[in-house]
C-alpha cells in the first residue's frame, strides 16, 4: 500500500534536548487501546504536555507557540523502550515528519522508517549547533533533504545522515515492506518446503 | 580458505535467510510468532485492506495479556477500550484462522511466558512478537525479538520480516555469585555497567559459568532485560538444562523426534574462535542485590551503595537528564537508597512472574507479616503459573503475609489495566521498565529481584535482602 511519499523537507523545529527520551513518554501505554492508527497525535507526549486535569503545561515546549513545525529534534537515545509503533504513529499525527537525534533506538528507528517519519541522526556536535541554533531563532528553517542526504541550517552549515538505500527508495517512492514481501511469496513457500 | 567460523546468532541468522540482495534487508524467515490485543488490531486490518490471508496460521500464537484485569477474569472487562481491543483480538484470530490463548483458558498468559512454557519456544528458532521484550525467548537459543505493528502485519503476511543483520555481542559472566543475588541482579548489574543505550544496534549473546549455572527460568529473566540496554535481543546457547526444560512440554517436539532434534540443538553454539563485534566481561563475584534509583534501567546501583551525585557522571552531558530524573523520583543526590520507605510492592511482568519468582518470593515471606505502610501485588505471569502456585501452596503462604496471589496478565509492569500505581508513590518492582509514569502517570519505581520486592513488602522499606533474619 503506497504511503506518503518524502523527498525535501525546509521547516521550522521543536526543541526537545533531553536524553532517552522513550516510547512510554511519547505515547503512554494506557493510549494504546485503540484498534486503529489514527488519531494518536492528540496524546503525544502526555504526562509532559497535559498536568493531571487535562490543561495544558505551559512550560512544554508543544504547549509554546513559539515553536512550530514538522521536524522534531531529541536528545540521545530516542524512543528507547517499548516497540509500540503508536510511538512513530502519534507523531507522525501531530504532523512532525522528521525527527532529528544524534542516536536512536533500533525498534523506534524501524517503525519510524515503516510510517512515512524519517529519523535523521547526526552527530552530538551538529546536533547541539541545531538546539543553539533554534535557541537564538526559533523559527530558523532546517532543511532535509533526503536524496541527498543532508540537514542544512540557515547559516549555510550542513551535515550528512545514512540511510539504508532500499528505505530510501521506500520513502522517496511510499513503497513499504509488505509490497516488496508480497513479490517473495513463491521464494518464502518454497523455502517452507526445503527447511 | 576455510568456512568462516560462525557465532551462534550468526548461524541461527543465515538458516533463515529467504532472500538476500545487495541493497535490501535480509527477508528473514519467521518460525514463531507471537501476538496480542494491543500491537495487533492494526496488522490485521492491514491484511483486510491488502486483501491478503495469514500466510501460515499455524505459526502465530495469540493471548491477552497487556491490558486485562487481574482480578475477576470470569467477569467481562470493565474497562470499555480494553474490552474492545481483547474482543478485536478473538475477531481476528477467528478470522484468520489464528490459536488464541484467551482469558480463562488454562494456557492463557503473559505472552513471552506461555510461549516456553507450552514448548512452543524451541532452539534454533527465530520468533518475533510485537513486543519489545520478545528477547526473552532467546534463553533457549533462539534468535527472538521484538517488532512494530508494520511488521506484525509483515509477518502474518508472509511469514517473513525485512531485517538488517545487527552486530554481535559476547557478555560473559564468570564467578561464582553470592548469596542473595539471583538472575535479576545479575541484568541490573550488567545495564548499569553498559547504559540504557550501551548495547543499541548489537544482538548479545550471553555466555560464562555464572550464566550455565542458571535455570531456564531465571535465563529468561536474563534475555528479557537485553532490550533495556538497547540490544535488538540476548540469546543463551541451549544445554541439558535447556533440554530438560523443554522435554514433554504441551507443543514440544515429542519421542524420536524429539531425542532428533536435541541431537541438532547440541550443535548450536558460536565455533570456537569466532569473532563478536564487541565482548564485555563482567565479574560475577561483585554482583550483589540491585536497584534502579531513576527513571531508566540503566540507573541501577547495588542496595547497599548511595546514589551517585551529579559530579561522579562519567559523561557530563548526562547531568541535565539525571537531575530531572531524580527530582521525579523524589530522590537526593549521594543519599543511601536503603532505607527509603515504599508504598507498593509488585511481584510479576514478563521479567520475573514465573514459578521460581513466586517461590523466591515465599521463600522469604513464610511465616512473616507485610508491613502496615505497604500494598502488595503478586500477579502470575500465565494461568499455569498460577495453579502451580497453588498447587504448592503459595497462595496460602502469601495470604497469611497479608496478600493475595492475583490472575495473569501484565498488570502494574506498565499500568495499562486497572493496576496502576498512584502519583507520587514509590513501588519496589520485579518488572523491566522504570520510565516516568510506566507504572501510572507520575508513579516512581525501584526495580529490583523477586527477593528484594519481598524483602521490602515485609519491611515497608528498601532492604537488602541478605540482612533479613531467616534468609539462607
Amino acid at each position: 500500500m503506497s504511503k506518503e511519499k518524502f523527498t525535501t523537507l525546509k521547516s521550522s523545529a521543536v526543541p526537545l534536548p533531553i536524553e532517552n527520551i522513550d516510547t512510554d513518554q511519547i505515547i503512554p501505554a494506557r493510549f494504546l487501546k485503540a484498534t486503529t492508527r489514527e488519531g494518536f497525535g492528540q496524546n503525544l507526549f502526555k504526562d509532559w504536555r497535559y498536568n493531571s486535569d487535562d490543561t495544558p503545561k505551559n512550560d512544554f515546549v508543544l504547549n509554546n507557540s513559539t515553536y512550530s513545525g514538522k521536524i522534531l529534534i531529541g536528545g540521545k537515545n530516542f524512543g528507547c523502550g517499548s516497540s509500540r509503533e503508536h510511538a512513530a504513529w502519534s507523531i507522525y499525527d501531530y504532523g512532525f515528519r522528521v525527527v532529528i537525534s544524534s542516536f536512536f533506538a533500533d525498534i523506534f528507528k524501524n517503525n519510524a522508517l515503516n510510517n512515512a517519519l524519517l529519523p535523521v541522526q547526526v552527530s552530538d556536535n551538529f546536533l547541539k549547533k541545531i538546539f543553539a541554533a533554534i535557541e537564538k531563532n526559533p523559527s530558523t528553517p532546517i532543511t532535509v533533504d533526503l536524496s541527498q542526504q543532508k540537514v542544512t541550517l540557515e547559516d549555510g552549515s550542513s551535515e550528512s545522515f545514512e540511510i539504508n538505500a532500499y528505505k530510501k527508495a521506500c520513502l522517496i517512492n511510499g513503497y513499504d515492506d509488505i509490497d516488496y514481501l508480497l513479490s517473495l511469496r513463491d521464494e518464502i513457500k518454497h523455502f517452507e518446503l526445503t527447511h | 580458505m576455510t568456512r568462516q567460523r560462525k557465532t551462534l546468532f550468526d548461524k541461527i541468522w543465515d538458516s533463515h535467510v529467504v532472500k538476500s540482495s545487495e541493497g535490501y534487508p535480509d527477508a528473514l524467515y519467521i518460525d514463531r510468532h507471537f501476538i496480542h490485543e494491543v500491537t495487533s488490531p492494526q496488522a490485521f486490518d492491514g491484511l483486510r485492506k491488502r486483501n491478503v490471508k495469514v500466510f501460515n496460521p499455524g505459526r502465530t500464537t495469540a493471548t491477552a495479556d497487556h491490558n486485562v484485569p487481574t482480578i475477576d477474569q470470569h467477569l467481562p472487562i470493565k474497562e470499555a477500550l480494553s474490552r474492545h481491543q481483547v474482543e478485536t483480538l478473538r475477531k481476528n484470530c477467528s478470522a484468520f484462522g489464528v490459536d488464541l490463548y484467551d482469558l480463562g483458558h488454562p494456557y492463557q498468559g503473559i505472552v513471552h511466558i506461555i510461549g516456553p512454557e507450552l514448548g512452543l519456544t524451541l532452539p534454533g528458532m527465530t520468533i518475533v512478537c510485537g513486543d519489545s521484550h520478545t528477547s526473552t525467548h532467546g534463553a533457549f537459543g533462539n534468535i527472538s525479538f521484538g517488532i512494530g505493528t508494520s511488521e506484525v502485519e509483515q509477518v502474518l503476511a508472509t511469514q517473513c520480516i525485512l531485517q538488517h543483520r545487527p552486530k554481535t555481542m559476547l557478555i560473559e559472566i564468570n564467578g561464582k555469585l553470592s548469596k542473595g543475588v539471583v538472575a535479576k541482579d545479575i541484568i541490573l548489574y550488567i545495564i548499569s555497567k553498559l547504559s540504557a543505550s550501551g548495547a543499541t544496534g548489537y544482538f548479545v549473546e550471553y555466555a560464562g559459568d555464572a550464566i550455565r549455572s542458571l535455570s531456564m527460568e531465571a535465563r529468561m529473566t536474563i534475555c528479557n532485560m537485553s532490550i533495556e540496554m538497547g540490544a535488538r535481543g540476548g540469546l543463551i546457547a541451549p544445554d541439558e538444562t535447556t533440554f530438560k526444560y523443554i522435554k514433554g512440554r504441551r507443543f514440544a517436539p515429542q519421542g524420536e523426534t524429539f531425542d532428533r532434534l536435541v541431537e541438532q540443538w547440541r550443535q548450536l553454539k558460536t565455533d570456537a574462535g569466532a569473532q563478536y563485534d564487541r565482548v564485555e566481561k563482567f565479574d560475577g563475584t561483585d554482583i550483589a542485590p540491585m536497584i534502579t534509583y531513576g527513571t531508566n534501567p540503566g540507573m541501577g546501583i547495588k542496595v547497599t551503595d548511595r546514589i551517585p551525585t551529579v559530579n561522579e557522571l562519567k559523561d557530563i552531558s548526562e547531568q541535565t537528564s539525571f537531575t530531572k530524573s531524580l527530582d521525579y523520583m523524589g530522590l537526593e543526590q549521594g543519599s543511601a537508597i536503603l532505607g527509603k520507605p515504599v508504598d507498593y510492592v509488585f511481584i510479576g511482568s514478563c521479567t520475573n512472574a514465573r514459578i521460581e519468582d513466586l517461590r523466591l518470593v515465599a521463600s522469604i515471606v513464610k511465616g512473616k507479616k507485610k508491613a502496615s505502610n505497604v500494598e502488595v501485588w503478586v500477579v502470575p505471569g500465565s494461568k499455569q503459573v498460577e495453579n502451580q502456585a497453588r498447587e504448592e501452596g503459595l497462595d496460602k503462604i502469601f495470604e497469611a503475609a497479608g496478600f493475595h496471589l492475583r490472575q495473569p496478565g501484565c498488570s502494574a509492569c506498565l499500568g495499562m489495566n486497572e493496576d496502576k500505581i498512584p502519583a507520587g508513590k514509590y513501588c519496589i518492582s520485579t518488572s523491566n521498565r522504570n520510565f516516568e509514569g510506566r507504572q501510572g502517570p507520575k508513579s516512581r519505581t525501584f526495580l529490583a529481584s523477586p527477593l528484594s520486592a519481598a524483602a521490602a513488602a515485609i519491611t515497608g522499606k528498601v532492604t537488602d535482602v541478605r540482612e533479613l533474619s531467616g534468609m539462607d
